[in-house]
């Protein structure tokens, strides 16, 4: 589904991403660990198409297609979807409307007519109910004023509602209490299938608990210095990074 | 510029006119030097050979500028062609209440007794421009309002300009007294038709009463060889309630003076705009809030988007005398700029005399959230419906205190017209 293959990335000829190699296929899920500021953000950024940064070399696949020259919202109808460490708040936007124009603006990509509004009623109400998001919350003015745990639940109901190919979640499991987590990791695996596949990017095997990885790689200084099974996960929680880094170093 | 002046002398007005000529010789156009128009220059209006009083009018079909009227609701319709009343476009009413004419109120002695009390008592005789008005002027909207009395419907007041002369100047003068508890809706438009030169110099003198609620909309959408000058003069009584919305998306060049004068307590002035300028178009907002008894609040919240090479100008004057204890005045100016050729000149000025007074004011020059635009197109919104989107989001809250629902989706359109999309819903 996606191959990255030398991938150099930076702001500025500041190199933050120097060399991913990175292969994700369908049906997987893969975790990617590492300290913080080793670039893990910077990776799901440019995956997701950031013009803010400047690929140097190297490419990102997407089922065959280099995804070079697409725009952020092409890469989205292609079926990435990036769950944002940080959301972003929108004053005078609401995530009812919000999400009717996400849904519509990809479907009309596709050459589809809009979706009628007792569809997208229906599709909303289900999607909320499984991430037991509550009615009054659809109507608010999105990410505004919202907790760290809300927002990123929104996070996941929006990757509910648009069913990507490809999830990229980034520290999602920051912020979120321990039943909140329950509630995401549930609506994540509900939506799992042999078709999609999942990037979860955290710093704690927490999360890895309730969503099983395939394969574990651990991002030091731009570059993906250890891959392993989800054993190695928990190896990283009871050690720390530093043993990884020196490690590199050798 | 060269006025005719075939001035009617047994005018019942005659004297203020003549009073008003003698100011306006005084002083005549302000310039640049004056610190009020420091940043918006009439000079090439002044070279226009602009005539005063059209000689002949043309007549408009109402299937030709139907589109130019909230034509989704039935509304009270006072219209003027070229300055001359049109009876054959407007509907007016003596039904309770006076939605009529500004020439009969100026001359049927029934009129007498509300002109002598109201008519340019509000309206300034030391700013230049509304005394050539008020010397000038023959014709606007009158309404009237008495006691407990709302009209069944909003009242449109509409100014036609449609160019059998080379370069036409406008003079409109209206007249709006509301009584206690009465209520009255307006929306106003100047709108040319024709590629001449158009310079409109409109007055307006609004009297709320004790208790009494008025919603002034100007809906300011004309052509790139129009400009306007509006001047606004609104006297608050006792709890009475005025929220003007003015809507600045273009023509050449616009000067609003927006003033508010609060004569008695637990009044609320509330002023809001919403501009989005492209092109060479020029907008200047000078309001004006005075503070004059105790206990009172004032609102002011602009936002405005600037493209191409348009420039803005927000001046916000807050004057808080020094009995006016216990008085809110709140002020915000929010600008985006999304060319590096637009500019904006935004200002506070607050003269405050009282000590027992909450006051703020804000003025904020951006462009658009980048991260946000990110956010957006992430989730598949092409980046042009995710700026105007951010763009609508940025406008939203003005919008919100807008009563009419017709008038508000109009709005929504104008704006998504404005920035050239569509989107799947309205705000
Ligand atoms: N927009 C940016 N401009 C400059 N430096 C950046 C930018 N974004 C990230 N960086 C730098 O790149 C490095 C990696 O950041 P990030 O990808 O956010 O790391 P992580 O998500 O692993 O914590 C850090 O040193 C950070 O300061
Ligand atoms: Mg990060």
């Amino acid at each position: 589904m996606l191959k990255i293959d030398n991938l150099h990335a930076g702001v500025e000829g500041n190199e933050i991403l120097n060399g991913i190699n990175l292969e994700v296929k369908a049906g997987e899920v893969h975790a990617i660990m590492g300290p913080n500021g080793s670039g893990k953000s910077t990776l799901a950024a440019v995956i997701a198409g950031k013009e803010e940064f400047e690929v140097t070399e190297g490419t990102v696949v997407l089922n065959g297609e280099d995804l070079e020259e697409s725009a952020p919202e092409e890469r989205a109808h292609k079926g990435i979807f990036l769950s944002f460490q940080y959301p972003v708040e929108i004053p005078g936007v609401t995530v009812t409307n919000f999400m009717k124009t996400a849904i519509n603006e990809s479907r009309k990509a596709k050459g589809l007519e809009d979706m009628p509004a007792n569809q997208m009623l229906k599709l909303i109400r289900e999607k909320s109910e499984l991430l037991d998001i509550n009615r009054k919350f659809l109507s608010r003015s999105l990410n505004e004023g919202f907790s760290g745990g809300e927002k990123k639940r929104n996070e996941i109901f929006q990757m509910a509602m648009l069913e990507p190919k490809l999830a990229i979640l980034d520290e999602t499991d920051s912020g979120l209490d321990i039943d909140a987590l329950r509630i995401v990791a549930n609506g994540v695996n509900k939506l799992k299938s042999k078709d999609n596949a999942v990037i979860i990017i955290t710093h704690y095997q927490r999360l890895l608990e309730y969503i099983v990885p395939d394969y574990v790689h651990v991002l030091h200084e731009g570059k993906i210095v250890k891959s392993g099974s989800k054993e190695l996960a928990f190896e990283l929680e009871e050690k720390g990074y530093d043993w990884i880094k020196n490690e590199a170093v050798v | 510029m060269a006025f005719e002046s075939n001035v009617d002398i047994d005018h019942p007005v005659h004297d203020v006119r003549v009073e008003a000529m003698k100011n306006f010789e005084m002083k005549g156009f302000p310039n640049k030097k004056l610190e009020a128009w420091k940043y918006t220059s009439l000079n090439s209006l002044q070279k226009v050979d602009f005539s005063i009083f059209p000689k002949e009018v043309n007549a408009l079909e109402y299937k030709d500028v139907k589109k130019y009227f909230l034509h989704e609701m039935d509304t009270y319709k006072i219209v003027f062609v070229d300055g001359i009343y049109s009876s054959f476009l407007s509907e007016t009413t003596h039904d309770g209440v006076d939605i009529c004419l500004m020439s009969s109120a100026l001359t049927k002695p029934m009129y007498k007794p509300v002109i002598d009390v109201y008519f340019n008592k509000v309206a300034s005789n030391d700013e230049s421009l509304t005394t050539l008005n008020t010397a000038f002027s023959r014709e606007g909207a009158y309404i009237y309002i008495p006691k407990n009395k709302m009209p069944k419907k909003p009242v449109e007041i509409v100014h036609f300009a449609t160019g059998n002369e080379a370069s036409l100047m406008l003079q409109p003068r209206n007249l709006i007294v509301v009584e206690e508890n009465a209520e009255l809706q307006i929306i106003e438009r100047h709108q040319s038709l024709t590629s001449n030169e158009v310079l409109t110099n409109c007055v307006t003198e609004i009297y709320a009463a004790t208790n009494a609620i008025v919603d002034y909309y100007k809906v300011q959408n004309d052509t790139a060889s129009s400009s306007l000058i509006d001047n606004t003069y609104i006297n608050q009584k006792n709890k009475s309630v005025v929220k003007v919305h003015t809507f600045a998306f273009g023509g050449k060049l616009t000067r609003n003076n927006l003033n508010f004068y609060q004569n008695g307590e637990y009044i609320d002035s509330t002023m809001k705009g919403v501009t989005i300028l492209g092109e060479k178009q020029h907008v200047d907002h000078h309001t004006l809030v005075h503070h004059i008894e105790p206990n009172c609040e004032s609102h002011q919240d602009y936002k405005g988007i600037y493209g191409e090479n348009s420039t803005g100008v927000f001046n916000g004057k807050i004057i808080v005398d020094k009995v006016a204890q216990k008085t809110n005045a709140f002020q915000q100016n929010n600008n985006i700029l999304i060319s590096d050729k637009a500019t904006i000149n935004t200002k506070p000025q607050l003269e405050i005399f009282a000590d027992d007074v909450k006051c703020s004011h804000g003025c904020t020059i951006g462009q658009l959230d980048e991260e946000a635009l990110f956010y957006l197109q992430s989730r598949g919104i092409p980046k042009k419906e995710a700026r105007a989107l951010l763009m609508y989001a940025f406008a939203n809250n003005v919008l919100e205190s807008v009563r009419i629902p017709e008038l508000k989706t109009r709005i929504n359109k104008l704006i998504a017209k404005k920035l050239g999309v569509s989107l799947g819903f309205d705000l």
